[in-house]
Formats: structure tokens, C-alpha cells, sequence
């Protein structure tokens, strides 16, 4: 897109030193509840995945920095929507229904797969 | 596919009120909220538009656009107002949180550009909400 087109379409989201976003981000996952633990699966494991393959890449980073946003905006859309296939690629211990993700308190984006 | 939710707040007042009702039924049907003089709420409003992801620019929908829609199609109407008297939706219609959910559903259907309308969530109050998501 031209110079013109980009400050037409982004406005101050072009500017390009950046600007931050105190995201919050929702994983839902389902699944049976195992009789043994009461658990559909070890929020330990939620966590620690998230944590390990989510917050540590993505936590005060510049996302235009990142590969997966070399060609692609890192608009929120296409932030949870990296962030569901990250979840979906490698965490198995229950069924990924959705990721969440807030922008801002008045925006939020929901990704449930294609 | 993706969902986008965009949230607004208006105040707005109303009272409960159906002309054909006896005043006792419509005392027992609606209590509190059957005063003439009506009473306020701050409403909550969450508008969840659907698409695919433009390619090109990484949007589902131009926020700023959705925020102009939402801001002309219903808080230009509705905030500040008294909905019974002032809201040609509820001339007719007694402004329950259901009717204001589908009136803005009706509001906003057509005037959306690129993503679709999926959900008008309205909340009177923290605690009460009412979602709504086309008769389809």
C-alpha cells in the first residue's frame, strides 16, 4: 500500500515507532473431567504451556520484529489468530475451543479455528 | 473467521409499561420499574461483528468505522434519552433490555460495511445482560 493509504487505513496505529497494548489474552479449552482429578485438564499445564510458548515470545516484544509478522500486520485479528495455531500445534492435554484476546478494554477478538 | 467485539456505554431512562394492562397487572408484572417517571440505567453495549480476516490490511473490520456506526446508530438516539417517549423503536415497544438489544440489532444489521452483525449484548447492569443474535 502507498504512504497515503496506510495513514488512510491505520491512522495512528502507522505511526512507525509503535505503540503498546496491555493485552489479555483467554484460552478456553474443553474436554471430559477425569474421574481421578476432577480436572478437564492440569491448569499447571495450561499455564506452563501459555506461559513457555505464548507470553515468553510475545511479553514486551515488538511484534513487527517476529517472523510470523515479517509479511503479515500484527493487528489483533491476526495476533490471535498466530496465537490459536501456536496453541493448536502444541498443546495436547485438552481440546483448544478459542482464543480471546483483548486490546484494549473497549476491543476484544475471538479466533475458534477455520 | 473472526470475532471482533467492540464495547459502548449509555445512559438512558425508561419505565415498564403495557396500555393493555390493567394498572394492578401492570403493578404486578413490572413493580418498581412500572413508576411513569422512570428510572435510569448505564448501559453496557457489546457489539460483535464476524468476517475473515482482509489480507491485505489485517482487519476484520475498520474499528473506527464500527465506532462511527455504533455512535451514530445508537448512542446519537439512545443516550441521554428517555427511550419510552423520545425512541420512535418504543413508541410501541415497552423498552425491556430484550426490546433495546433487538432494536439496536435492527439499528445496526443493514449500516455494517465488510463483517457481518453475530451478537448485540446489552447489559442494564452488571449483573443482567441480554445477548441477542438475529432471528436467523
Amino acid at each position: 500500500m502507498s504512504t497515503e493509504e496506510n495513514r488512510d487505513i491505520y491512522g495512528k496505529c502507522n505511526n512507525p515507532h509503535g505503540h503498546g497494548h496491555n493485552y489479555a489474552l483467554e484460552v478456553t479449552v474443553s474436554g471430559r473431567v477425569d474421574p481421578a482429578t476432577g480436572m478437564v485438564c492440569n491448569l499447571v499445564d495450561l499455564d506452563g504451556f501459555v506461559e513457555r510458548e505464548v507470553l515468553s515470545r510475545y511479553n514486551l516484544e515488538n511484534l513487527n520484529t517476529l517472523k510470523e509478522f515479517a509479511r503479515t500486520v500484527p493487528t489483533t485479528e491476526n495476533l490471535c489468530i498466530e496465537i490459536f495455531e501456536i496453541l493448536h500445534r502444541g498443546f495436547d492435554k485438552a481440546h483448544l475451543e478459542r482464543v480471546r484476546l483483548e486490546e484494549t478494554m473497549m476491543n476484544s477478538f475471538e479466533y475458534c479455528g477455520s | 473467521m473472526v470475532y471482533l467485539t467492540r464495547k459502548a456505554e449509555f445512559s438512558a431512562s425508561h419505565y415498564y409499561h403495557n396500555p393493555d394492562f390493567s394498572p394492578e397487572e401492570n403493578q404486578r408484572l413490572f413493580g418498581k420499574c412500572n413508576n411513569p417517571n422512570g428510572h435510569g440505567h448505564n448501559y453496557t453495549l457489546e457489539v460483535t461483528v464476524k468476517g475473515e480476516v482482509d489480507p491485505r490490511s489485517g482487519f476484520v473490520v475498520d474499528l473506527k468505522q464500527l465506532k462511527e456506526v455504533m455512535h451514530r446508530e445508537v448512542l446519537d438516539a439512545m443516550d441521554h434519552r428517555f427511550l419510552n417517549k423520545e425512541v420512535p423503536d418504543f413508541f410501541q415497544k415497552i423498552p425491556t433490555t430484550e426490546n433495546l438489544a433487538i432494536a439496536i440489532w435492527q439499528r445496526l444489521e443493514t449500516k455494517l460495511q465488510q463483517a457481518r452483525l453475530h451478537r448485540v449484548r446489552v447489559y442494564e447492569t452488571p449483573d443482567l445482560f441480554v445477548d441477542f443474535y438475529g432471528e436467523n
